[in-house]
């Protein structure tokens, strides 16, 4: 560290496989507000409304039902939520856990977030952990088809034949599906920003 | 003005794969992660008005009947950057076995007593100067099944967002003096410089007489550059 930062920061730990009554208590049943969960948006929400769902697999293949996944993107302008002043019912900050809704699957209730600025393509900003994840990995899903992925500043870091594994895809209509590899032939990219 | 923060020093942080523990295996990635630079993104906005201040102490939140058994414990410290600048009104979030080393969640099997009168989850926003802190009850040590007679030692979870996206952390606080310490792959997974960061403090200053020890356990996120990211060795 520079002078300017003395203080060393703090590691990271692995979330742990017992997370869900203390962060995702709600979605599991328990007891206590969750300060945030799947159900994004609702029938106020302005925008197009979608399911963003996925599972997150394993180095074997096998999917992970112990993680915790939280979303964080904007409205369908394009525009984040800053604390002061948000689009009523829509903060776009979403947090599920991967234990619920059976085989692994994560799925939020959101709207299909704009592009936030001129040059960037749409797209969905995603922190992930589990147990055996000794640091979060920060991920992103863009969707398919859409033509400003061609000039996004981010995807064009990417090398090219990596691209695809941040491509959320449409699986039914208003279904959008993002399935996170940590490993193998189609391992996910996970950013360093 | 783009808000850069200071790279995660990754030479702080545990490896994604550890032989020692095993689940890493077959869940960290394989590959670099992607530098991407120049992203200047706020931390993500929940839901503020969900924490009451009652949130913060543990050993009344889950209450029914009567006092949570164990030993009642105060954890204080504050939230600052690697400039050493508080982040106030920052989200702190705990969750933690109880005395006997027993989590709430259904998925714990762990044949120790559930206590009625503990539920083992907290949360809290900082103060102007970065300060959080809770009342809890010591978390006994519990086994696990990474290897023959494994045992974590006492330790409480706690998630951090800060002001900035990147600023995220999950981590776990632990207890200076806890044997349990050198045998814990989770603990040992991270470089020994920076191990003991992770490890609170006993305070005389943060006990309250006649009711609870007090520990200081500071947390430190990547802070804003002042200079260009570039500009960094
Ligand atoms: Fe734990």
């Amino acid at each position: 560290m520079s002078n300017d930062h003395p203080l060393g920061q703090t590691p990271s730990q692995t979330v742990g496989p017992f997370f869900a009554y203390g962060l995702t208590p709600e979605q599991y049943g328990y007891n206590w507000p969750s300060i945030a969960g799947p159900e994004m948006a609702d029938e106020a929400t302005a925008g197009e409304r979608i399911i963003f769902e996925g599972c997150v697999f394993d180095g074997a293949g096998q999917p992970v039902t112990d993680a915790l996944i939280e979303i964080w993107q904007a409205d369908g302008a394009g525009t984040y939520a800053t604390a002061q002043g948000r689009n009523t019912g829509f903060t776009g900050f979403g947090r599920a856990g991967t234990g619920v809704a059976g085989d692994g699957v994560f799925r939020f209730a959101t709207i299909k977030p704009g592009a936030p600025s001129a040059t960037e393509a749409p797209h969905i900003n995603i922190i992930l952990t589990m147990r055996g994840l000794l640091m979060h990995t920060f991920t992103r899903a863009y969707f398919d088809g859409e033509a400003r992925n061609a000039r996004d500043p981010v995807l064009a870091q990417v090398p090219a034949d990596r691209r695809s594994t941040l491509l959320a895809r449409q699986s039914a209509p208003g279904v959008w599906r993002f399935d996170i590899h940590m490993q193998g032939e189609s391992e996910t990219v996970f950013f360093d920003l | 003005m783009v808000k850069v923060l200071t790279p995660r020093d990754f030479g702080s942080h545990p490896a994604y794969i550890d032989k020692n523990y095993r689940s890493t295996a077959l869940r960290g990635p394989t590959r670099p992660l992607i530098p991407i630079r120049g992203i200047s993104l706020a931390a993500p906005v929940y839901g503020h008005d969900r924490v009451s201040a009652g949130d913060a102490d543990l050993t009344a939140n889950g209450r029914k009947d009567g006092d949570p058994q164990g030993e009642r414990i105060i954890v204080t410290g504050r939230v600052l950057d690697d400039a050493g600048r508080p982040l106030a009104n920052t989200l702190v979030e705990i969750w933690q076995a109880n005395a006997a080393g027993r989590y709430i969640h259904v998925v714990d099997q762990h044949p120790a007593p559930i206590d009625p009168n503990f539920f083992g989850g907290g949360r809290c926003l900082t103060d102007d100067q970065g300060r959080y802190r809770f009342v809890t009850i010591k978390p006994g040590a519990y086994p696990w099944g990474n290897h023959a007679n494994a045992w974590r030692p006492n330790h409480i979870h706690f998630s951090v967002f800060g002001h900035q996206f990147g600023q995220r952390l999950v981590t776990q606080m632990y207890f200076p003096g806890d044997p349990l310490l050198a045998l814990d792959p989770i603990y040992l997974g991270v470089p020994a410089k920076s191990r003991e960061r992770m490890v609170a403090q006993f305070s005389i200053d943060a006990t309250k007489e006649n009711y609870a020890l007090g520990y200081v356990f500071d947390i430190v996120l990547r802070g804003e550059s002042a200079t260009p990211w570039e500009n960094h060795a």
